[in-house]
C-alpha cells in the first residue's frame, strides 16, 4: 500500500469546501477535466504529521447521493468504484456551521458507504455571531464519527483536521441508518438475490444514473431476478429515505445542537430586501456590471499598452543583436507576438475573474441568478449567463472562461457558444476605420451617423447572440435537470486567499491550455505570410528596386513624401526664426536632404514588404479566395487581411497597412490610403457603402479570433464545438454580408 | 382550492402539507422541503418569477411551476400571538 493517503473532500455547495481544499494543499493545487468530461477535476498535495501525504480531491458540490447533474454523478461514482485509483480512503464531508442540519443529510449517506467519514465543520468563528452552541463529544458518539470544528477565515482546526486525517484507520466505518426499513421486504429480496452486496451501495446503483458497474446493474434490471419496482414507487421509497434521514439528524440534533434565537442577526434578510428588490436589486447589479465593463475594458489597457510595448522593444532588440536570418525572425516575428498574444489578454482575465471571485464568494452570484433567471429562461441561458455576455464586449476569451460558473451544461454550452456575438473590443478599430470611410459626417436629431452605426453593431451582436441561443436551445438536444432549485447562501465577506487563488488559476488555465494553440496558430500564419516559394517573393527587393528606379515610388507614396517634406520645411522654418543666431543655409538643405533620403527608404521598404505581402503563401491564399470574396465586394487585399485577422481582429487594420505600404499604424494615413483605393474589376472606389457594409456585417458575425477558438476547445473539452462555432459563424456572416453586399451595390 | 407556495404574500408563512406531485425533484426534500416544515416567502422576482423561499433555516429560488406543486396551510399572524 502506497503511504499516500487518499482524501476525497465532499460537501453542499456553500459550505466553503474550496477555502477548506485550499487551506489543506496551499498553492500545491492541480485543476483540470474529469477525462472526456467537463467536470472540473481539482486535486492537491497535502502535508500531514509524520511525514505522511496525502492526496486531495475536491470533489464537486453536492446536497446528496441522489444525483440530478454530471458533477454530482462525477462524486457519486468515484465513491462507489473501489477500483478507481482516486478511490478515498477516507472522506470529509465539509458542513457549514449554520446549515448542519441539511449538510449532515450528505454526511449520513456517505457515511452509509462505510467509507471512514470525518465530520468538518466549518466557519465556527460564525457560532458566536449566531448564537449556535454545539456538543461536540456528544455529536460524535452519536453519529459514529470524528469532528474537526475549523474556521477557514480564522485558519483554525486545521492542525486537528490534519491529525484526524492521518488517523483515519481508528475511524468507524458503521454505518448510521439502516436503509432497509423504508421497505423491509424489497431490501429482503435484494439481499438474497446479492448476498454479497451493501444494501445502501445496491439501493444507490438502483436509483441513480451513474456509469458504475455496468454488469451488476443490468442484472438488476433483470426483472425475473426479484421484483423491480417502479420509476414512481423508487421516488416514493427515496422520498422515504429523505425524511428517515432527517429524522435521525433531528433527533440527533436536538440534545447536541443548540441556537439562542436572540443572537441571530437577520443580516441575510435585511440585505435581500434591497439587492433582490424588484428595482434596486437591478439598478446595484446594473452598476456592479459596468464597474466590470469598465475594468476589462479601461482599466486593463493600462497594462496592455505596457505589455505592447515591451514585447515591441523586445522584439527589435532581438532583431538587432541577434545575427540576421530565419532564426532571429522566427524567434522576433513569429514566437514574440505570439506570446504577446497570450499575455495580452492576463490582465482582463485577471480583472474578470477577480470580480467573479468577488461575486461568488460573497453570495451575491446567486442573487444574480434570482434576478436574472426570469429574464433568460426563453433563450434557454441561466440568470448567471449575463455576466459573460456583458464580459464578452470587452473580450470574449474571458467571458467564454466565466461561463464555469453556470453548473447546467446547456445552459453553459450555450452560452459559450453565443457569446463570441456580441460586440467585442477587438472589433472596434475594425469598425472604426470602416466606419469613417463609409459613412457620412452627418448628423441625425443630433445624433452623428457614425456613431448610430456603431451602436446599431453592438445591437445587432447582442441581438444576433440571443437569436441564436433561442434556436440552439431549440435544437441542441443535451439531457439536462428540468428543474431549478437555487440556493442562496448567507452573505460572507470574501476571503482574499480564495479570490487570488481564482485570479491565479484562472490566469494560469489560460496561458498553458489555450496559450499552446494561439502560440502554434500565430507562428503558422507568420510563416505564411513571410515566406513564399514564387520567384517573385524570393526577389523582391530587386523586382520593387527595379520598378521604383523605373518608374519612382507608388502616387500614393510620392504624395505623402510631400506633404512630409512641406511639413518639415514649416517646422524648419519655425525653429530658424526662433533661433537668434545665424544658421548656415547648407546645413538647413543637408538636412532636407537627409530627411527626404530617409522618407524614400522608408517608402521604398513599405513597398517590398507589401510586395512580399502580396507574393508569400497568404498572399497567394488571399488572390485565391478572390472568387470567394468577390461576391461580398471585396478583392484579394481584403481577402488577405481577412486571413490574417483570423489570428485577432484587429490585425486587419495593420494587415491592410502593410498591403498598401503605408508604414505607420496611424489610423488616418490608412483610411486615406484605403479611400484611395480602386476596385481593380469596377474601376470604382473599392470601399464604398455596400462594400463597407458588407465588410462591418462580416466582422460583427464572424468567428474571426483563434484565441476564442482555442478558449472554446479548452472550456468544452473537445473540438466538436470550436469548430461547429467558427463553421457556423463563418456561414452566417458570409450569407449576410453577400445579401448585404447585392442588395446595396 | 388548495394554497401553495405561489400563493404566499412576502413575509407570509405556511406549514408544508403535502406534495401534489410525486413529480417533484428529491433535491427539494433534501433542502428541508418536507411535510410539516415551515415556508417563509422573503421575495418574488419581478413578473412573479423565481420565488424566493426560507424553508427549515434553507434559503432558495423554486420557479412558479414548482411552487405550485407545494401545498400549504396559511399560518397567520393570530396563530403566533
Amino acid at each position: 500500500m502506497s503511504k499516500q493517503i487518499n482524501v476525497a473532500l465532499i460537501g453542499n455547495p456553500n459550505t466553503g469546501k474550496t477555502s477548506v481544499f485550499n487551506a489543506l494543499t496551499g498553492l500545491n493545487q492541480k485543476v483540470g477535466n474529469y477525462p472526456g468530461i467537463t467536470v472540473e477535476k481539482k486535486q492537491g498535495i497535502c502535508k500531514l504529521p509524520r511525514g505522511v501525504k496525502a492526496h486531495i480531491l475536491d470533489l464537486p458540490g453536492t446536497y446528496s447521493l441522489n444525483t440530478t447533474s454530471l458533477d454530482e454523478s462525477v462524486a457519486v461514482e468515484l465513491l462507489l468504484n473501489k477500483n478507481d485509483k482516486n478511490h478515498p480512503d477516507v472522506a470529509l464531508v465539509i458542513t457549514d456551521v449554520e446549515n448542519l442540519k441539511r449538510n449532515l443529510l450528505l454526511f449520513t449517506q456517505i457515511k452509509d458507504l462505510r467509507i471512514p467519514t470525518i465530520l468538518v465543520i466549518n466557519m465556527a468563528d460564525r457560532m458566536s455571531k449566531t448564537g449556535i452552541s454545539l456538543d461536540i463529544n456528544a455529536l460524535e458518539a452519536k453519529l459514529d464519527t470524528k469532528i474537526a470544528l475549523v474556521s477557514t477565515r480564522k485558519n483554525t482546526g486545521i492542525a486537528h483536521l490534519k491529525e484526524l486525517i492521518t488517523d483515519y484507520k481508528n475511524l468507524s466505518e458503521k454505518p448510521n441508518i439502516a436503509i432497509s426499513v423504508i421497505d423491509p421486504n424489497y431490501f429482503e429480496e435484494l439481499r438474497n438475490t446479492f448476498p454479497n452486496q451493501d444494501l445502501y451501495k445496491l439501493w444507490l446503483v438502483i436509483t441513480q444514473d451513474v456509469n458504475f458497474m455496468p454488469i451488476e446493474k443490468s442484472t438488476i434490471k433483470d426483472p425475473s431476478s426479484f421484483s423491480t419496482k417502479s420509476e414512481s414507487e423508487l421516488k416514493r421509497l427515496q422520498q422515504k429515505e429523505t425524511i428517515l434521514r432527517y429524522k435521525f439528524i433531528n433527533s440527533i440534533l436536538k440534545e447536541t445542537y443548540k441556537k439562542d434565537r436572540n443572537a441571530a442577526t437577520g443580516l441575510r434578510a435585511n440585505i435581500d430586501k434591497v439587492l433582490t428588490h424588484k428595482v434596486f436589486g437591478y439598478i446595484i447589479f446594473f452598476v456592479i456590471l459596468l464597474t466590470i465593463f469598465q475594468a476589462i475594458y479601461e482599466w486593463s489597457k493600462i497594462p496592455q499598452d505596457y505589455i505592447d510595448q515591451f514585447f515591441a522593444f523586445s522584439g527589435n532588440w532581438i532583431k538587432q543583436s541577434l545575427p540576421a536570418g530565419a532564426f532571429t525572425d522566427l524567434i522576433a516575428e513569429g514566437i514574440l507576438p505570439g506570446i504577446s498574444g497570450i499575455i495580452i489578454f492576463i490582465p482582463q482575465i485577471a480583472f474578470l475573474f477577480f470580480f467573479i471571485a468577488l461575486l461568488e464568494e460573497t453570495g451575491y452570484m446567486s442573487r444574480v441568478v434570482f434576478l436574472m433567471d426570469r429574464l433568460m429562461r426563453p433563450f434557454g441561458l441561466s440568470g448567471k449567463s449575463i455576466v459573460p455576455l456583458i464580459s464578452g464586449t470587452a473580450c470574449a476569451i474571458p467571458a467564454v472562461m466565466a461561463t464555469r460558473t453556470i453548473e447546467n451544461w446547456k445552459e453553459r454550452l450555450i452560452t459559450i457558444l453565443v457569446t463570441p456575438f456580441t460586440t467585442c473590443s477587438a472589433r472596434l478599430p475594425v469598425y472604426l476605420i470602416i466606419i469613417s470611410l463609409i459613412i457620412p459626417n452627418g448628423t441625425f436629431i443630433g445624433l452623428s451617423y457614425q456613431a448610430l452605426t456603431l451602436m446599431f453593431l453592438y445591437l445587432i451582436g447582442f441581438g444576433m447572440s440571443i437569436f441564436s441561443a433561442m434556436i440552439l436551445n431549440r435544437i441542441l438536444k443535451i439531457k439536462s435537470k428540468s428543474f431549478f432549485v437555487v440556493e442562496m447562501p448567507s452573505y460572507k465577506l470574501p476571503l482574499i486567499k480564495n479570490v487570488s487563488y481564482t485570479v491565479w488559476e484562472k490566469t494560469k488555465s489560460f496561458v498553458f491550455g489555450a496559450g499552446k494553440i494561439i502560440l502554434a496558430i500565430s507562428i503558422i500564419l507568420w510563416f505564411l505570410g513571410s515566406n513564399g516559394i514564387s520567384n517573385n517573393f524570393k526577389n523582391a527587393e530587386e523586382i520593387v528596386s527595379n520598378r521604383i528606379a523605373k518608374n519612382g515610388l507608388s502616387n500614393f507614396n510620392k504624395a505623402t513624401i510631400k506633404a512630409d517634406i512641406r511639413a518639415y520645411k514649416m517646422a524648419l522654418k519655425d525653429s530658424v526664426l526662433k533661433k537668434v543666431y545665424a544658421i548656415n543655409t547648407n546645413d538647413i538643405k543637408d538636412s532636407l536632404h537627409q530627411k527626404k533620403q530617409a522618407l524614400f527608404v522608408t517608402a521604398s521598404n513599405q513597398e517590398i514588404a507589401s510586395f512580399k505581402l502580396e507574393n508569400s503563401f497568404i498572399g497567394y491564399a488571399g488572390k485565391a479566395i478572390e472568387p470567394i470574396v468577390q461576391p461580398l465586394g471585396y478583392d484579394w487585399k481584403i481577402g488577405i487581411a481577412v486571413l490574417t485577422s483570423f489570428a485577432a481582429r484587429e490585425v486587419f487594420v495593420g494587415t491592410l497597412a502593410t498591403i498598401y505600404s503605408v508604414g505607420n499604424d496611424e489610423e488616418d494615413t490608412i483610411a486615406n490610403r484605403m479611400a484611395a483605393e480602386v476596385n481593380h474589376k469596377t474601376n470604382k472606389p473599392l470601399f464604398n457603402l455596400a462594400s463597407g457594409i458588407s465588410l462591418l456585417l462580416f466582422y460583427a458575425f464572424a468567428m474571426q479570433c483563434m484565441s476564442t477558438l482555442a478558449v472554446v476547445k479548452r472550456e468544452t473539452n473537445s473540438w466538436k464545438w470550436p469548430i461547429a462555432q467558427l463553421a457556423f459563424m463563418s456561414v452566417f456572416a458570409y450569407i449576410v454580408a453577400l445579401i448585404a453586399y447585392q442588395t446595396l451595390k | 382550492m388548495n394554497i401553495t407556495v405561489a400563493d404566499l404574500q412576502r413575509g407570509q408563512k405556511g406549514i408544508i402539507v403535502e406534495f401534489s406531485s410525486t413529480m417533484l425533484p428529491i433535491k427539494l426534500l433534501e433542502l428541508g422541503c418536507l411535510p410539516g416544515n415551515i415556508v417563509e416567502l422573503v421575495q418574488v422576482a419581478p413578473l412573479n418569477d423565481p420565488i424566493y423561499i426560507n424553508v427549515n433555516g434553507s434559503h432558495i429560488a423554486i420557479r412558479r411551476e414548482m411552487a405550485l406543486k407545494i401545498d400549504l396551510n396559511l399560518i397567520l399572524d393570530t396563530d403566533i400571538e
